[in-house]
């Protein structure tokens, strides 16, 4: 089976060719949906098949690589076209596979009779394809590729309104600020291959060999740079700060685009790799340091943005990027499992946040459509008490919030619970530990606050959608449905497999599994690693109590302001105005960019070429010409075009020089 | 079979000879001939490609004396190696496809036309085979005066001065060169050559004075032709008021003389003096890399933007070149392939939408991919080709040209080009969505007819490519390296005995590193300043 | 010889005729007559000079000048015809299309 990791990719890619060629012709939507579906599902029993078969290995085997065939040789340099195979990266392909799978049914139902039917599910399919290489790849150019792709695809789908101004807008947004990080990611690759290879002729990029080498690699210095600009890299991918206004955006895409590309799996991709990584970003304190920063100012920065919006794939959103700042705070806290960890359930609940989001956006379509009116189908101020009319997307988005508001028993509780006891506890940043765990702790707060509201102002409470079409309202058809129970059952149990030790009921299945990937990074981590840790199950319980605690405030909180007392978020507003206004527009972190960036960009091109190309070097050549052209329009003057004045002139010349001769 | 390689080279012009006698109006005949010579010219090349042996000697040599005019004594001496091979098949490959882009395009003069794209495909293949230096000379030469007309007579409204800036902007490069030639071979005289044969000047060891200024003289002339900032203003000029099939060769082959000139004559005929002025040619590439893109950005005539592109993209060929590295030069080297691609398909594309809207400006356009899905798709994957993703032609090129660059002493110089990479896809994405998205709202651009079959049939090739060697570039850099191997050893054991009396040891890297330690970068200024020991001043 | 100068005096005074007829006159035709007797007058200086030298590459010399002055006046002739046909007028002012 493991030799066969190649067919995981590869069903995608033939789903992608089919649809891609022929979907126009085939028109049955039936077909196109199967063959995408079937594509997906196909790569996802492999996975099982492969997941199967590590798991019946001991834990140190289970490192598997297979070249396909050579791709870049030139030099020293060398990629392959090769796949790795190793617990990380099982973890995610069923992840990928699993969720993509479901979202590719559910894009059957949601999709239904849309123009360009054939076109998303052969993007879909590539997207795939992408993120399986992105994750199988053994080396970081078959990474890259994957990296890439993935970004195509997210600009593919997120234009896949291309008539919409917005959408294309966000499109391109979303590529660009991707390629900021690709360029980071670019030039982390470069210094770690140029540093290994000069000082102790390895020439590698390969993540084994690096692997292997990685004792060689100094702390801080050197890794740091290389380690900071794969961040950045991170930073591109996984919407963080700096460069998180894409995703938000990005919502202009179909909704199951949202939930598999900028929910479930691609903006996972900088944790991933960072994961990847990590016996190379141990090494650079500083890094892990920013990383745990970055990760806790975007989980609270995007959470508090996320009160505040009122469309509903907005709110998911940011709320999106608010957890993968708790994922990147794992990271930079050292705690690599626990961020893998948060990736998968998070991969559950949210995606079945956004499609449960969808499920709703469809119905609201479909009701404001009948009644002929253009109401914003996505604007949670028009919902209300859908719990009536939709229970079973009612029940699924209701347990995955609550998952993710992390209430015990459900799986974010788990996840996100080890991030903070982690955070706090880690044995790296010293002082400034309590700082990380108070920002999660906030931050965590907050999310709960936002998605109860969420949930508050679209379910509960009295219908604001135009009375004239409330009857139109109704729950989606199975085949949305079915993905919705599926993925709010995973939301439940998800967590069990990585239970913490603390609670001790199941051993942490999660953490053994992933143990022979991280070992090293955490033996590297232990060399500087100031002693101790908080290791303290008192503390640990009455943290694991606090964050409950927490949770609950901000879920009561959701609760008087949204169901007991609906006038108090406009009271709020009045008594803020200002602060209102700026998180509502998202702390004008767009404006901002557009006044630093875009805005100089564009009039620095205007007047390199206005100003130096056409004036300064088209302007001394062109002088050149026309110094030329003065001399001459003097010297034309002696060419009086009378024959005369030439033979006279002429025969003035022969005397003067037989003069010349005769006088001399 | 020994004279394929003039029977390439010379076929389009039996062609011309065969179109001599087609008379002028029978149009149609008069394309079909030519499309039909350019088809047999890429037949006839292809046992060219599949014959080549890999490795770094030269193949399908002809050498016979040519002219003998006192001391002057010039050989037809051509042959390839895999360096040249690919640049010989980029040309006949585009080709065909640049006649066939002229179907419908030119109405008027239709002899006349073909009879220069036949003699400009003559020079070109000349140029890129020929190993005498004064052969080469000519040919560079011919290549010039098709063209001139090409944008002289068929070009837009202000085609007569792009055309004389064209002319005047490389014949003042290639005058002096001439002269740089003509110094050249009196020192291979004093040295004991009788004629222009390139290979035995490898061999001459010119004092590092010397080789300054002839290496100037070949620089200038080769970055004119590149074109390098700040010689790069009359590309978009020329480009511009080009026909398309113009614009294509232009991008996709002339364009590449003068990178294959510093490749194949500049650097290792003067490989100290190419050394010394690595750091200014790649100061040079870089600002061309991200001025060019930042002009592109803000351009308002799409087929200026592509212009300005090509002013990028080969600045990366020239970083890549001068990291004088194996991985930076086969970088450059593909990047060339691709970019005479990549760029020849752009070309194509904005042809095709002038064609059929008689105008090039961004704001006309809007909404196309709904009338024209085929052009959208077509014109998104050679988008992403230009851009340089991953999986397409692009990207091999750029990649290896950047890795090549960081690992040279170039690091800085890198770093900066990366950001190409940003910019690159702001200014492409940016006219592809201005062009292809949004509302369908021009009524002119309602009723767009989308590709047919021949513009299919003209496109389908390059994309082929476009993803071949994006996936598959094995073969390309394979039969590319031992030559461009030696062509590191020559630069290299130059430099390593120029530097032998000032530098105690060197410690030998692996074959794609410099001689530099690369964790202490000397200064720059450092390797050349020391005199050549086999000629003590 | 003593009779050698005679034939240069002559020869000079021919030339000089001519070189101030080509000067002076405006008349196409009177000038192409002038420029056929500087021809001639040239000649005559070859003969002279070849027969005193006894060398007869002076003479071969002539032979080629009468050459060439044939072609000239066919040339010529030409052109001035075309010439009249455009302009109604063999005056060599009138022929001025070259002028800036």
């Amino acid at each position: 089976m493991l030799d066969n990791v190649w067919l995981i990719p590869l069903f995608p890619l033939i789903g992608f060719l089919i649809n891609g060629f022929f979907g126009k012709k085939i028109k049955n939507e039936a077909v196109i949906g199967g063959i995408g579906t079937l594509a997906i599902f196909a790569s996802f029993l492999v996975s099982c098949g492969i997941l199967l078969q590590m798991i019946g290995l001991p834990p140190e085997q289970r490192v598997f690589e297979k070249v396909l065939f050579p791709w870049i040789h030139s030099g020293a340099f060398k990629a392959d076209m090769a796949f790795l195979v190793d617990p990380l990266s099982c973890v995610m392909i069923m992840v990928v596979t699993g969720v993509g799978s479901l979202i590719h049914l559910y894009s059957i139902g949601y999709m239904h009779g849309e123009e360009g039917f054939y076109r998303f599910f052969a993007y879909l399919n590539l997207f795939c394809m992408s993120m399986l290489l992105l994750v199988l790849g053994n080396n970081m150019l078959v990474m890259f590729i994957g990296w890439e792709g993935v970004g195509l695809c997210s600009y593919l789908l997120i234009g896949y309104y291309f008539h919409k101004k917005s959408a294309g807008d966000a499109a391109k947004k979303a590529f660009v600020m991707n390629r900021v990080g690709d360029f980071g990611f670019l030039i982390g690759l470069f210094t770690l291959y140029w540093w290994l290879g000069s000082n102790h002729n390895i020439w590698t990029i390969n993540f084994t060999e690096i692997k292997a080498a990685s004792n060689l690699l100094p702390y801080g210095g050197v890794v740091t740079v290389a380690t900071l600009c794969f961040f950045v890299g991170a930073t591109g991918k996984s919407a963080q700060i700096p460069l998180f206004t894409w995703l938000p955006d990005a919502m202009e895409g179909p909704t199951p685009v949202s939930a598999l590309i900028h929910a479930a799996t691609m903006v996972t991709a900088g944790v991933y790799m960072i994961a990847r990584m990590s016996f190379v970003f141990i090494k650079a304190p500083e890094t892990m340091m920013i990383v745990a920063c970055v990760g806790a100012a975007t989980a609270i920065f995007a959470a508090t943005i996320g009160t505040a919006q009122n469309d509903i794939k907005r709110v998911l959103a940011y709320s999106t990027v608010s957890q993968l700042g708790f994922m990147f705070l794992a990271m930079g806290v050292g705690a690599f499992t626990a961020g893998i960890f948060h990736l998968m359930t998070h991969a559950f609940f949210k995606a079945c946040l956004f499609l449960g989001s969808g499920s709703v956006i469809h119905a609201m379509h479909y009701a404001l459509h009948k009644g002929h009116l253009h109401d914003d189908a996505q604007d949670m101020r028009n919902m209300g008490g859908l719990k009536k009319a939709m229970p079973i997307t009612f029940l699924t988005f209701f347990v995955s919030t609550i998952a993710i508001a992390g209430i015990p028993g459900f799986s974010g509780f788990f996840s996100k619970d080890e991030i903070l006891w982690q955070a706090f506890a880690n044995p790296f940043h010293g002082g400034l530990n309590i700082i990380l765990w108070g920002i999660g702790a906030v931050a965590a707060c907050f999310t709960a606050f936002y998605m109860f509201r969420l949930v508050f102002m679209t379910f509960f409470g009295e219908c604001r959608i135009n009375a004239k079409v409330k009857d139109h309202l109704h729950e989606s058809p199975l085949v949305i449905t079915i993905p919705l129970m599926v993925l709010g059952f995973l939301a439940v149990v998800g967590g069990y497999i990585g239970m913490p030790k603390l609670l001790g009921m199941l051993p942490n299945y999660f953490e053994h599994w992933l143990e022979p990937v991280f070992a090293l990074a955490n033996e590297y981590g232990a060399k500087y690693a100031h002693s101790g840790g908080h290791h303290n199950p008192a503390l640990e319980w009455g943290l694991m109590g606090l964050s409950v605690v927490i949770a609950l405030v901000g879920i009561s909180i959701a609760f008087t302001m949204y169901v007991k007392n609906t006038e108090l978020p406009g009271k709020f507003t009045a008594t803020f105005p200002a602060l209102h206004r700026a998180v509502y527009n998202k702390w004008y972190v767009d404006e901002l960019y557009d006044y630093l960036f875009v805005n100089p960009c564009k009039a620095f091109g205007q007047f390199l070429w206005k100003g130096f190309d056409v004036i300064v070097i088209d302007g001394a050549v062109n002088g050149v010409a026309g110094v030329v052209m003065a001399f001459s329009g003097v010297f034309r003057y002696i060419q009086s075009g009378l024959i005369h004045n030439y033979a006279w002139s002429m025969a003035f010349g022969v005397v003067v020089m037989l003069g010349y001769y005769v006088f001399k | 079979m020994s004279n394929l390689l003039s029977l390439t080279t010379f076929l389009p012009v039996l062609g011309v000879l065969l179109l001599l006698f087609i008379p002028k109006d029978s149009k149609g005949t008069l394309r079909n001939v030519t499309f039909a010579t350019t088809v047999v010219t890429f037949l006839v090349s292809l046992p060219i490609m599949f014959g080549f042996q890999t490795n770094a000697e030269f193949q399908f040599v002809e050498n016979v004396p040519w002219i003998a005019a006192g001391p002057f004594k010039m050989r037809y001496f051509i042959g390839i190696d895999g360096i040249s091979l690919w640049l010989v098949m980029l040309t006949t490959f585009i080709m065909p496809i640049a006649v066939l882009s002229t179907y419908t395009a030119v109405e008027e003069k239709v002899k006349e036309y073909m009879i220069l794209l036949l003699l400009l495909e003559t020079g070109m293949l000349g140029a890129f085979i020929s190993l005498d230096m004064f052969l080469f000379y000519i040919f560079w030469e011919v290549m010039l005066i098709p063209m001139y007309f090409m944008i002289g007579i068929w070009g837009g409204k202000n085609r007569i001065y792009a055309a004389v800036k064209f002319f005047i902007y490389t014949m003042v490069g290639s005058l002096l060169m001439l002269v740089a030639l003509m110094y050249l071979y009196f020192k291979g005289l004093e040295a004991g050559f009788t004629n222009f044969g390139l290979l035995q000047f490898f061999n001459l060891n010119l004092p590092l004075s010397t080789q300054t200024w002839l290496f100037l003289a070949f620089a200038l002339a080769f970055a004119i032709k590149v074109p390098m900032f700040p010689l790069h203003t009359w590309l978009p000029d020329a480009h511009t008021e080009a026909p398309t099939a113009g614009s294509v060769i232009l991008a996709a082959i002339l364009l590449k003389m003068g990178t294959y000139g510093y490749v194949r004559f500049a650097i290792p005929l003067f490989p100290e003096a190419a050394h010394k002025f690595a750091p200014l040619i790649a100061t040079l590439a870089v600002i061309g890399i991200i001025y060019a893109a930042l002009v592109a950005m803000v351009q308002e005539d799409v087929k200026k933007l592509v212009a300005y592109s090509s002013v990028a993209h080969l600045g990366f060929v020239m970083l890549g070149v001068f990291a004088f590295n194996v991985e930076g030069i086969t970088g450059g080297m593909l990047q060339m392939i691709n970019h005479g691609i990549s760029t020849g398909a752009l070309f194509l594309i904005v042809g095709f939408i002038y064609e059929r809207r008689h105008t090039r400006l961004i704001t006309d356009f809007g909404g196309l991919s709904k009338q024209m899905p085929v052009f959208a798709t077509i014109f998104m994957i050679v988008t992403f080709s230009s851009i340089g993703l991953p999986g397409t032609n692009g990207f091999v090129g750029e990649f290896l040209v950047l890795i090549g660059a960081f690992e040279s002493q170039l690091r800085w110089w890198t770093v900066i080009a990366s950001s190409g990479v940003i910019l690159s896809a702001v200014y492409m994405l940016w006219v592809f969505q201005r062009v292809m998205f949004g509302e369908l709202d021009n009524p002119k651009n309602q009723k767009l007819a989308d590709l047919n079959a021949r513009e299919i049939s003209i496109m389908v090739p390059l994309i082929i490519m476009i993803f071949v060697m994006g996936i598959y570039p094995k073969p390309f850099i394979d039969t590319m390296e031992p030559a461009i191997k030696k062509l590191v050893s020559q630069v290299r054991t130059t430099r390593m005995s120029a530097r032998s009396d000032s530098l105690p040891a060197i410690p030998a890297g692996h074959p794609g590193m410099p001689a530099a330690p690369a964790s202490a970068p000397l200064p720059e200024g450092h390797a050349p300043s020391a005199v050549n020991p086999h000629h003590p001043q | 010889m003593e009779n050698l100068n005679g034939y240069l005096i002559i020869s000079a005074i021919l030339f000089s005729i001519g070189t101030v007829g080509v000067l002076v006159r405006k008349n196409a035709i009177v000038i192409f007559m002038c420029i056929e007797m500087m021809l001639n007058a040239v000649n005559l200086t070859f003969v002279a000079l070849s027969r005193h030298l006894g060398n007869l590459d002076g003479q071969v010399f002539v032979f080629f000048i009468m050459t060439v002055a044939a072609a000239e006046a066919a040339v010529g002739l030409a052109l001035m015809i075309a010439f009249y046909n455009n302009k109604e007028s063999i005056d060599v002012d009138d022929m001025n299309l070259m002028k800036w």
